[in-house]
């Protein structure tokens, strides 16, 4: 027997997959994870690629891409990317408003910001196309001025704002909070003032936040269907917006057209995770 | 010179800033909740009690409920799998999990309906096979349950994998070295850690399961009194003009997230790392 | 119970933390791992425990293999750096647990366990408190609950994690001898974990020291501190003057400064000179001037910080007794009584 304290030091083997771990139970419940995420999403999910793929690729962007679905890409695309923006402004000021000052009810107005995730999208649907009508309270306000609001691409915009909010207020608020009072206080001794201290300090370290924040109500108004139906008028070329065009298509039987428009809008979908992970992965960067 | 501290706002500021949050809050959130109430109750009580007390009404409120039972556990023992797989072990392509597990969020219902269409619908993969051995999914049960899957899928996971991540290994590192078994180690160490936040998961899954509109209005059929969940209830009664009934059976769903608002709060208060943004 | 480590190797990705150590701990013994951040100790004491499973070599347990042994079945008390206490149980809890996961036959009645919980607190002093819950304890208080939750198990050996790194200097101090005594009551085989060399010398039977995943010496305090392996353990294990330079033909030379160096190769090498061991000289051979700068009292000696004639900083510490006579300013003439040196 060799003296074991003459061991040359001993070349270590890289486990192929993953060293063993003390807390037990890994190889279950991954397994149980990969197996419900593959059967309920993923395969799922690749069943849409493949039918729509079972067309011919100028059938496909025929589908996909016909004046009705364009129309309907800017619809969903341009309202959702306007309500995002006034979500953005309002979403900011209200997180600010909730971090910063002491009101009546703000233990309630913090509590309702959340609306939007727990109301069902049907019920928000109706009660926004009625308060927005010619005849509901907002809408008869705004008539006198010439404008409509339920109906109309502006309704789209209304319902995606309403869906949009809580993504800007609850990516905001955590950063605004832990933002230290000494770094505007470091600021202020510095010789900014208030409106530099604003626009130099504040905003900069609150924008991976904030774009988050966008980016997030953004992706979500993009697919929002049961809000935005009741107050659009789903005017073809109007105010139909594309996942409506889906449903369309479906209760015409034309799948491989259901399919193409979805996997069109999967792939936008795609692309804006993509960004928030860019985005995300920016704020870490930045600390 | 003023005497408010460098990072305070002058009360001008304040007013004006308070006002603007009024507003849009007021437009977009209060209104249209107390619009629900106001129309549900236009023509006073009686008609929206009888509107919620419909067959139908009753029947869609029993299909929410069964969908709900069969969604919310379903999605919370995934959620807890994965979070137990994802939190307390390190292995490659852990990221890539979690982007994979927060999919169904960025993908709109609609879509969620149609994939299931698409492999169960009569058109679909298992179309055929389905129609010879007389087994409905698609305008069925099991078809809602699947699309509500699919959009709440995420809910549970992505409360627990942060939560757990923040709790780290070491207690039930303790425990494991103390001779406790793997379940002993999740029922007696990492379950009473992480109640609040799974309950929270739970309660925000079940309040979408509840409310999903548009998956399950693709993959349900309206067919009354059979595959009607509330909110496409809602929609019919409101599509038929019939508005009292629409909203009055709004009125509860609305008393549903009234309700999930009031217990998110308290459980913000028994678990502060449950609040995150973006759901 | 004897432990026995043979050529125990473990990676994290490209760094090893662990390569190819081997070391044999006796029954009883109260053994610490000593060593920088990152030099492996952690992970030593974790592949003991089970909590680490190493990817070559093997771990013995009175010679019997417990390398892929999980951690539930090998009986060790862990204490971990953050105590890692059950927050949901009480400090009682906390101590019955090990014992109340046990299944079967094995496992001890209520009273029984209860009987063990309360001669538990009064060994580690905390009668009375098995009713609080440990946010509602000090720092030292949970370091005692995490050792007694340690203990009630019966544990074959009690491994302990930089079990006072996270406690402030006194507490520190008088933990140090609260952990000696329990081990001397219980006489459990104990190893622990420390990057403090005061810590390791005051405390342990013997000290193991490691860097980069390699142990450079075992041996008692004394062997450790007074005849150092290589120039890691010297410079790692008291404080001590180091000075570069060279030998040849058995002398060590760095500028003015020149010592014996019997059995060092010629070429570059390290002088090690500890403080105490810079004593005051007579001007003559082996004697050098050091400009004095700074003089702190420590106790019983007075810290000296100066410099030689061309410019080096050395540190010396002479005995207070009977006064210096001499002021920061002042030349001292010095001598070097020992130095360890060793070839770079």
């Amino acid at each position: 027997m060799t003296s074991i304290a003459d061991h040359p030091p001993v070349a270590v083997r890289r486990p192929l997959f993953r060293r063993r771990s003390a807390i037990p139970g890994f190889g279950l419940t991954l397994g149980v994870t990969l197996a419900i995420l593959s059967t309920v999403v993923l395969i799922p999910l690749f069943a849409v690629a493949l039918k729509a793929g079972q067309q011919s690729p100028a059938e496909f962007l025929a589908d996909a891409f016909s004046q009705r679905a364009l129309a309907a890409y800017r619809l969903s695309f341009g309202a959702a990317f306007i309500a995002a923006a006034v979500n953005a402004l309002f979403g900011l000021i209200t997180a600010w408003a909730l971090v910063r000052y002491e009101f009546p009810f703000k233990g309630l107005v913090n509590a309702i910001i959340d609306l939007p995730f727990a109301l069902p999208t049907a019920v928000a649907g109706i009660a926004l196309a009625s308060l927005y009508a010619e005849n509901g309270w907002v809408g008869a306000l705004v008539k006198p001025l010439g404008w409509k609001i339920a109906y109309t691409p502006l309704g789209v915009v209304v319902a995606l704002a309403f869906i949009g909010l809580p993504f800007v207020v609850r990516t905001v608020e955590p950063v605004l909070r832990d933002l230290s009072a000494d770094v505007e206080e470091a600021a202020a001794s510095l010789g900014a003032n208030r409106l530099q201290t604003l626009t130099r300090v504040i905003l900069p370290a609150l924008m991976p936040a904030w774009l988050t924040g966008f980016a997030l109500a953004f992706a979500r108004g993009i697919g929002e269907y049961g809000s935005v139906i009741f107050i659009a008028g789903n005017m073809p070329y109007k105010s139909e917006i594309a996942p409506l065009l889906i449903i369309i298509e479906l209760e015409e039987y034309k799948y491989a057209g259901a399919a193409a428009i979805a996997v069109t809008m999967l792939g936008a979908s795609f692309l804006m995770l993509f960004v928030i992970n860019l985005i995300q992965a920016w704020a870490r960067r930045r600390g | 010179m003023s005497q408010r501290p460098a990072n305070a706002d002058s009360a001008l500021v304040q007013g004006v800033v308070l006002a603007v949050m009024a507003a849009f809050l007021g437009l977009v959130l209060i209104l249209p909740m107390a619009t629900v109430f106001y129309e549900a109750l236009r023509k006073g009580w009686a008609p929206a009690l009888e509107a919620i007390q419909n067959p139908d009404a009753i029947s869609a409120i029993k299909l929410t409920l069964i969908t709900a039972a069969i969604t919310v556990p379903f999605n919370a023992v995934f959620g807890v799998c994965a979070a137990w797989a994802v939190a307390k072990h390190e292995f490659p392509g852990k990221s890539f999990l979690i982007t994979l597990i927060d999919l169904p969020f960025s993908v709109s219902p609609v879509v969620a309906g149609l994939i299931y269409v698409l492999i169960f619908g009569a058109q679909g993969w298992f179309g055929e096979w389905l129609i010879d051995h007389d087994i409905k999914i698609i305008f069925a049960l099991p078809g809602i349950a699947l699309a509500t899957i699919f959009v709440t899928f995420p809910f549970v996971a992505r409360e627990l994998i942060p939560l757990m991540q923040e709790q780290g290994v070491d207690e039930e590192e303790a425990a494991v070295s103390l001779g406790a078994s793997g379940l002993r180690t999740f029922w007696s160490v990492t379950a009473p850690n992480i109640r609040w936040g799974l309950l929270y998961g739970v309660l925000l899954c079940n309040a979408r399961a509840m409310g999903e509109f548009g998956a399950v209005s693709v993959v349900s059929g309206h067919i009354r009194g059979l595959t009607n969940t509330m909110p496409l209830h809602v929609e019919i009664l409101y599509n038929e003009y019939d508005f009292v009934g629409a909203f009055s059976v709004a009125a509860l769903l609305c008393g549903l997230a009234i309700v999930t608002l009031a217990l998110k709060t308290l459980l913000e208060i028994l678990q502060p790392q449950t609040r995150r943004p973006g759901h | 119970m004897t432990i026995s480590i043979q050529s125990v190797a473990k990676s994290f990705g490209r760094f090893p933390a662990l390569n190819g150590v081997s070391l044999e701990i006796a029954d009883g013994e109260l053994l610490a791992l000593l060593g920088p951040s990152g030099s492996g100790k952690t992970t030593l004491l974790r592949a003991i425990a089970g909590l680490e499973f190493p990817e070559s070599g093997q771990i013995l347990f009175d010679g019997q293999d417990m390398t892929q042994v999980s951690a539930a079945d090998r009986r060790v008390g862990f204490v971990f750096q953050q105590y890692a206490l059950f927050r949901h149980m009480s400090v009682a809890r906390n101590i019955a647990f090990g014992l109340e996961v046990r299944k079967g036959a094995d496992r001890p009645s209520k009273a029984a366990i209860q009987a063990r919980v309360e001669e538990l607190l009064k060994l580690v002093e905390l009668d009375g408190l098995g009713g609080r819950y440990p946010s509602q304890l000090s720092g030292g208080q949970r370091q005692r609950v995490a050792l007694a939750r340690a203990l009630a198990v019966d544990p074959s050996v009690l491994l302990l994690d930089e079990p006072f790194g996270a406690l402030d200097a006194t507490v520190r101090k008088s933990l140090r001898k609260e952990l000696r005594r329990i081990h001397d009551a219980t006489g459990v085989t104990t190893i622990f974990v420390t990057h403090d060399q005061e810590e390791a010398l005051e405390l342990a039977d013997r000290v193991a020291i490691l860097n980069l995943g390699v142990i450079q010496q075992v041996g008692t305090p004394s062997e450790v501190h007074d005849a150092p392996a290589n120039a890691f353990v010297c410079g790692f294990v008291g404080e001590a003057n180091r000075l570069e330079g060279e030998v040849r033909g058995g002398r060590f030379r760095s500028g003015d400064i020149e010592l014996a160096s019997p059995g060092v190769a010629d070429g570059a090498a390290t002088a090690f000179i500890r403080p105490h061991e810079l004593t005051r000289a007579a001007a003559g051979a082996g004697a050098f001037a050091l400009t004095v700068e700074r003089i702190t009292p420590q106790g019983p000696v007075l810290h000296v910080e100066g410099r030689t004639a061309d410019g080096r900083r050395l540190e010396a510490a002479f005995a207070r007794a009977g006064g210096l006579g001499f002021q920061p300013g002042d030349q001292v003439q010095v001598a070097v009584e020992r130095a360890h040196i060793f070839s770079a």
